[in-house]
């Protein structure tokens, strides 16, 4: 009964994880049909910016949670915003029109780029950024100690969830970009900007991957290339649930969340093959994913 | 069928190479292995980028070549070179061939997320692998070839005569290939598969033919670059790696077989000197390169050489 629990209760945690990770992926995807190579690389940078910015904070003799918890937001959402600009605006915006697949290469290009500037900035010393995770300490859920930190991070996968439901469902901008997946061409007809609702797609989509890394900066040591190992597994969770939705990428989420978790706790060392053994396993019987949409082909 | 001018030069090539072996020095003798070892793997995603689909787990076929190479000779005592690189082709058309049933329903974003998949769930299961040497893989044992008996460390001359031999015949093989039936079946798969199919061809035949074979070249490749480096590790098949040989595929072009090993040669050798020069900024010319490629070159390097000829004639 424990295990279960403890399976339960983990697979909670890292299905939340998973789901901050992939939501940004799979907004991008949604409206700009651009599968992002880069997101892990937005994660990385959002990551060292909250490494920094909290080194900095309580190396000035700071000790205030939430002051510490606001820095984590504030720089890595500007970080996030600021890089998906630039790759908009300086690259994506070149390849337009492109075939899907090309612009999957693309942005494994930028992710090159980033994974080199973020060595140039950051040097290839670890950063560490653990007092926010050690200040909040650790509480009993029945037998089992669960920290107060990853506890949040459940809260912050919600809140980001719910956050971006109504975005899409219950605002202009939502209902404009829900006519650009639609039909792309007839809502520029309709006088819709198009290429600046890309430019705040991106950026959007930019500044969630940098969440997830702010938010998960104080759990690991951030590295060179926590980004390239995080890409995969967001793809396996976007793709399990169906490119482009959000129900999607949280179902996507929950099923590899308890996968890995069930693994993890019965036979650790298939730990990483089960996370791909799933989308390998949902995409046989549905090949779009569990919410995915299937595309005519062309004649 | 006579000889084409493109085979004549292709053996021309492999046999300036193999000229060339007894004058340059042990480095270069090195590299030039590698590459062409690298443009076999390459060959593979080209073949299936000809077809319109880009693997990013090309690596999975490289890294089960170069694997087939270490335990055939760790724990069945295999010693010939050949019949090791037999044995990783063999395990690897068993597995494209199952694969391939699954894969062939797949085009875009889906094939390449699917191989990158394959590939990871091989690196995962090596990781965990203990007796095979976890993350740091394990040595390959010294190897013959036919009748030579290359010492340790000094077999270089003779693995760069054997992936130029294979590279070759490889070459000519594929250079007869894109011009066949086939070859072109998967051409125009690419430009519109409904059409092909009111041909009275089936798609799903060529498609999974076309992989087999990709991934079979691509097991030779990961076979000759574990006998030239004397070490397999599981990165061999992390999805990065798979990402340098769509790099070069790119950079090389589908116009022509040629173009995948000159740019193998390009990549390698630049990588060699770049990381030595900069070694935190060399993924970013990397990928500064690919998105010129892309934008400027959409057909490679080879492109630069028809061009040419066309304004002469």
């Amino acid at each position: 009964m424990l295990t279960v629990w403890a399976i339960l209760i983990d697979g909670l945690i890292y299905a939340s994880w998973l789901f901050l990770v992939a939501a940004g992926l799979t907004v991008i995807y949604g409206v700009m049909r651009i599968l992002n190579m880069a997101h892990g690389s937005l994660y990385a940078l959002g990551a060292y910016a909250a490494a920094s910015a909290i080194g900095w904070y309580y190396n000035g003799g700071g000790d205030q949670l939430w002051i510490a918890l606001t820095l984590i937001a504030v720089c890595a959402i500007a970080i996030g915003a600021l890089a998906g600009l630039i790759m908009e605006r300086g690259v994506l915006r070149l390849m337009y029109g492109r075939d899907e697949v090309l612009m999957l290469i693309v942005t494994f290009a930028m992710l090159l780029v980033l994974e080199d500037v973020m060595k140039i900035i950051w040097g290839t010393t670890p950063y560490f950024a653990y007092q926010p995770y050690a200040a909040m300490g650790r509480f009993n859920i029945g037998v089992l100690t669960v920290s107060g930190y990853q506890l949040m991070v459940v809260g912050v996968s919600v809140a980001v969830g719910l956050a971006l439901w109504f975005w899409l469902e219950r605002t202009k901008i939502g209902k404009i970009l829900r006519s650009i997946i639609h039909d792309r061409e007839v809502s520029e007809a309709m006088g819709v900007n198009v290429r600046r609702m890309f430019t705040i797609t991106f950026m959007i989509g930019a500044a969630l991957g940098a969440i997830a890394g702010g938010v998960t900066a104080p759990i690991i040591s951030v590295v060179p290339g926590v980004g390239v190992e995080v890409i995969v597994v967001a793809f396996a969770v976007v793709v399990t649930g169906g490119l482009g939705s959000i129900t999607g990428a949280a179902i996507g989420a929950l099923i590899v969340g308890l996968a890995r978790a069930i693994s993890i706790h019965t036979m650790p060392e298939l730990e990483l093959f089960i996370v791909y053994a799933v989308m390998a396993a949902v995409l046989i019987f549905r090949p779009h994913g569990l919410f995915g949409q299937a595309v005519a082909r062309k004649i | 069928m006579g000889l084409q001018k493109s085979e004549i030069m292709l053996v021309a090539a492999a046999l300036a190479i193999g000229l060339l072996s007894f004058v340059i020095p042990d480095w270069l003798a090195f590299t030039t292995t590698l590459a062409i070892a690298s443009a076999l793997v390459v060959l593979g995603v080209v073949m299936l980028m000809r077809a319109g689909l880009v693997s990013f787990g090309q690596g999975l076929y490289y890294c089960i070549g170069g694997y087939a190479v270490g335990m055939g000779g760790r724990f069945l005592g295999v010693t010939d070179a050949l019949l090791l690189i037999g044995m990783g082709v063999v395990v690897t058309v068993a597995l494209a061939m199952v694969l391939g049933l699954l894969l062939t329903r797949y085009r875009e974003i889906f094939f390449a997320m699917l191989t990158l998949a394959f590939s990871m769930i091989l690196y995962g299961i090596l990781v965990k692998s203990h007796n095979l040497g976890s993350t740091d893989g394990f040595g390959v044992g010294d190897w013959t070839l036919l009748w030579f008996d290359p010492e340790g460390g000094k077999g270089s001359r003779t693995v760069l005569w054997l992936a130029t031999g294979v590279g070759l015949a490889v070459a000519l093989f594929l250079n007869r290939y894109f011009g066949s039936s086939m070859g072109l079946a998967c051409e125009a798969i690419r430009e519109n598969e409904v059409r092909v199919e009111y041909m009275g061809m089936s798609r799903r035949q060529i498609l999974y033919i076309n992989y087999v074979i990709a991934a079979a070249i691509g097991s030779v490749g990961g076979s000759l670059t574990s006998l030239a480096a004397g070490h397999v590790d599981p990165t061999m098949a992390y999805w990065t790696i798979s990402g340098e040989f769509v790099f070069i595929a790119l950079l090389g072009g589908t116009g022509h077989v040629a173009a995948s090993f000159i740019a193998a040669m390009i990549f390698i050798m630049v990588r060699t000197y770049a990381v030595e020069l900069f070694p935190n900024s060399w993924q970013m010319i990397l990928g500064i390169v690919l998105l010129m490629i892309i934008l400027f070159l959409p057909k490679g390097i080879w492109s630069l050489f028809t061009r040419k000829r066309r304004v002469a004639s």
